[in-house]
């Protein structure tokens, strides 16, 4: 099932051109595209580099430091490894079962994070997209330009977050990075002026996200063969699902789904989840390539988050989601449920679901109670995996006898999804690049479909929905450079055209470039 | 309530009573006055090695744990010259150790992080020399980190004097110096060290740690989240019942 222009049968004689994004956290994204000379598109490759790093340094340090040292791994969506780090650590110190308020909280608080982070991506990120066009003015193309021109649509994707934001502030202690989720349980619950709080505006929070899923509705309307065709491909799916089938956001048991939707396994128990997914290693790129164990290496690979998630599960919990979810799966006969594009409206679906999610913990007393934690038999093992708002993010520990932790791994949604995004991209140059001559607004539909999947480098890389790109168009004088992409500046060939565009979205050609050789 | 009949200084030109032999700081601490230090504490005698709490007494610099006050005596305290050397003090410890704020269940009760925001500190300004100090996790009931130790001795002097145990010293010279545990195989599990002593509750910054508590106070209820260190005069480091 792999893309044939994952590697080029014959580089000799092609053009490289990088579309090298500055990442403000992990290093670096970029494409790199290998072209004829009829622009005709013959390899697509995404590359990222991840974090690694922090696998490394985390041996030696106390397993209840973990949560806290982990979440900073990332800024938009901290809660999330938080949550996963303590899951683990839960499995750590035997805290099987946690106490119902402990569980309550730590839901709210993710529900919170979804509800945040998915209202950050649509709105911020991606509307201008969708709104004006892909490759519309890229002055305007920017949440800048939204307020302007919708200003009530920027003003509820405002508020929405902000109001997760409040959400994790109350229940982790700060809006990013908090330290309200620990080892066995979490550290607070909400008082009754906190309760009070939240429960003042969750109703219209509830509303306004039944607006944004209207409104990506309108959308797919207003464009359906174009919304349906973009980056389209097929792909294995994974997500966790409760027992019932229902979706879970914060735990359940692994469901893996064919691209024929067929189930592969479900309500796998996550604590050896690797006996159904394992990583694999390409020379070509920083990221691991996870995949599912039954279908091997080559057709293996899958899809997480809100696409595979609203498709994967039987049903959602919460009404208005469960209706919701209803009509995308009727939409058009289904055919928005394999789109690229179909990721927002599985998103804003979620976004509806955690906003339901939070009022009804809202009026759960158990959130008020007093008993936060709970112990049992110590392990030496920990495993700990739930629905982060851009898919399955797993963490896995072993920790030694002095509570130190000596091994750990974490699979991260960005890694599930690496073949995706990659799958993604190569159909949409061939779709839009392939003979053609490069512009702007061309480069921005590969960032639209990489968007689709809210992958950290999107989220991490730009203030106003703007990633700083520079491309280069370099001649190469034999075959073999091509292959040097580890090294994103040594090509060794001629550079025959640059176009940068910053932070403010302005596209230039540096006056020393582009002459031509 | 000023006691007439004592003698008084002026600390930043307020008058401060004292009894004759109390240093600058314990005459301060007990007027409830601030003056920001790390090696000092109340119930140990006095370090002097820190030099936060330098002051200018009369015009000249000094350590306020080992002046004494003396009547009449004009004290310079809370001053931008001061608080700027203090800064450039702290500074320097921060980039000697690995002090990690963001992930250090510390952070909320640590004196020396309540006195960078005291005095202001936005970084580290100097670059960091990231040593390398490998935690002993050895004992059962507590953690060194010794990545954030500053070498105040407040756990030698109470484990020495206090204790009796003698645990803890510093070893090596100038900028080797560094904590050591006292046994054959430099690891705490080897002494006598146990989680109610004196020393394992004395630590101002996060060395010594009680395992398997941390991050139990939720962000809002810590010592420092509650007041600046300088509204706390007189409780310096987190107490057993606080931390």
């Amino acid at each position: 099932m792999t893309s044939e222009l994952e590697t080029a049968a014959h580089p000799e004689n092609l053009r490289r051109v990088a579309i090298d994004h500055v990442s403000r956290v992990e290093g670096h994204g970029k494409v790199t595209i290998l072209l004829d000379d009829d622009n005709k598109v013959h390899q697509v490759r995404l590359h990222i580099v991840e974090f690694r790093g922090f696998e490394k340094f985390i041996e030696g340090r106390p397993y209840w430091e973990v949560p806290v040292m982990v979440q900073r791994l990332c800024g938009i969506c901290p809660v999330s490894h938080h949550l996963a780090a303590s899951k683990a650590m839960d499995m750590i110190v035997g805290a099987r079962q946690l106490t119902p308020t402990a569980e309550k909280i730590r839901r709210l608080m993710h529900h919170g994070q979804i509800l945040q982070s998915h209202a950050l991506h649509f709105f911020h990120l991606s509307s201008p997209d969708l709104l004006f066009g892909f490759d519309s003015d890229v002055a305007k193309r920017n949440i800048v330009g939204v307020a302007a021109a919708f200003p009530d649509i920027a003003r509820k994707g405002v508020l929405l977050r902000k109001y997760g934001q409040e959400v994790i502030r109350m229940t982790a202690g700060k809006r990013v990075h908090g330290t309200g989720s620990v080892p066995g349980g979490v550290n607070k619950s909400l008082t009754a002026d906190e309760r009070a709080a939240l429960l003042k505006d969750i109703y219209q929070m509830v509303a306004w996200s039944r607006d944004a899923v209207r409104m990506i509705r309108q959308l797919f309307e207003q464009n359906l063969a174009f919304y349906n065709a973009f980056g389209r491909f097929t792909a294995h799916g994974m997500s966790l699902v409760r027992a019932d089938g229902a979706m879970d956001l914060y735990h359940g048991g692994l469901r893996a789904r064919k691209a024929d939707g067929s189930l592969l396994f479900d309500h796998v128990n996550y604590d050896h989840y690797w006996d159904v997914i394992t990583e694999d290693v390409k020379p070509w790129s920083y990221m691991k390539f996870p995949f599912l164990r039954a279908l091997g290496p080559d057709d293996g690979w899958y899809r997480v988050g809100p696409l595979t998630r609203v498709t994967n599960c039987d049903f959602i919990g919460t009404p208005l989601a469960d209706k919701e979810r209803e009509e995308f799966l009727a939409y058009d006969g289904g055919s928005a449920t394999g789109a690229t594009l179909g990721y927002h409206w599985a998103r804003m679906i979620e976004m509806l679901h955690a906003a339901e999610a939070i009022k009804d913990l809202l009026h759960d007393d158990d959130i008020v109670g007093t008993e936060l934690m709970a112990s049992g038999p110590r392990a030496e093992r920990g495993v700990g995996v739930i629905e982060a708002p851009r898919g399955t993010l797993i963490h896995h520990y072993r920790v030694d006898e002095n509570d130190q932790v000596i091994r750990a791994n974490l699979i991260v949604s960005t890694t599930h999804n690496n073949q995706a995004m990659n799958e993604a991209i190569r159909v949409v140059a061939k779709q839009y690049l392939s003979g053609r001559e490069l512009t702007e607004g061309l480069l921005n539909h590969i960032e639209v479909a990489i968007r689709c999947f809210d992958p950290c480098l999107s989220c991490a890389t730009h203030a106003l929905g703007q990633m700083p790109l520079e491309v280069e168009l370099v001649r190469v004088p034999s075959a073999g450079h091509f292959m040097t992409e580890g090294n994103p500046h040594g090509t060794g060939g001629t550079v025959i055209d640059r176009m940068t565009r910053n932070m403010r979205g302005v596209c230039e050609r540096p006056e020393d470039s582009g002459s031509g050789t | 309530m000023t006691d007439n009949t004592l003698p008084t200084c002026l600390i930043d030109g307020e008058e401060v009573p004292f009894t004759p032999g109390q240093t600058l700081i314990q005459a301060a601490t007990a007027a409830g006055k601030y003056i920001p230090h790390l090696c000092w504490h109340p119930d140990f005698a006095a370090h002097g090695s820190c030099k936060i709490c330098t002051v200018k007494a009369d015009g000249r610099f000094g350590a306020a744990c080992t002046i004494e006050a003396r009547a009449g005596m004009t004290v310079e305290n809370r001053t931008t010259e001061l608080d700027d050397k203090r800064r450039t003090l702290l500074q320097l410890l921060f980039v000697e150790g690995n002090h990690f704020c963001p992930s250090c269940e510390k952070s909320g009760n640590c004196l020396l992080q309540a006195t960078a925001y005291e005095v202001g500190m936005m970084s580290p300004h100097f670059d960091h020399f990231y040593p390398d100090r490998p935690v002993d996790a050895s004992h059962p009931d507590v953690l060194l980190d010794f990545n954030r130790c500053i070498m105040c001795e407040l756990c030698v002097r109470a484990s020495r004097d206090v204790d009796g145990k003698n645990i803890f010293a510093l070893s090596g010279r100038g900028i080797k110096s560094h904590l050591i545990v006292n046994s054959e195989s430099g690891r705490i599990k080897d002494t006598d060290f146990s989680a109610g002593d004196r020393a394992a509750e004395v630590c101002p910054v996060g060395v010594i740690l009680k395992k398997r508590v941390g991050f139990a106070v939720p962000i809002g209820g810590r010592k420092y989240d509650v007041s600046p260190v300088s509204a706390q005069v007189g409780a310096q480091a987190p107490t057993r019942e606080e931390a």
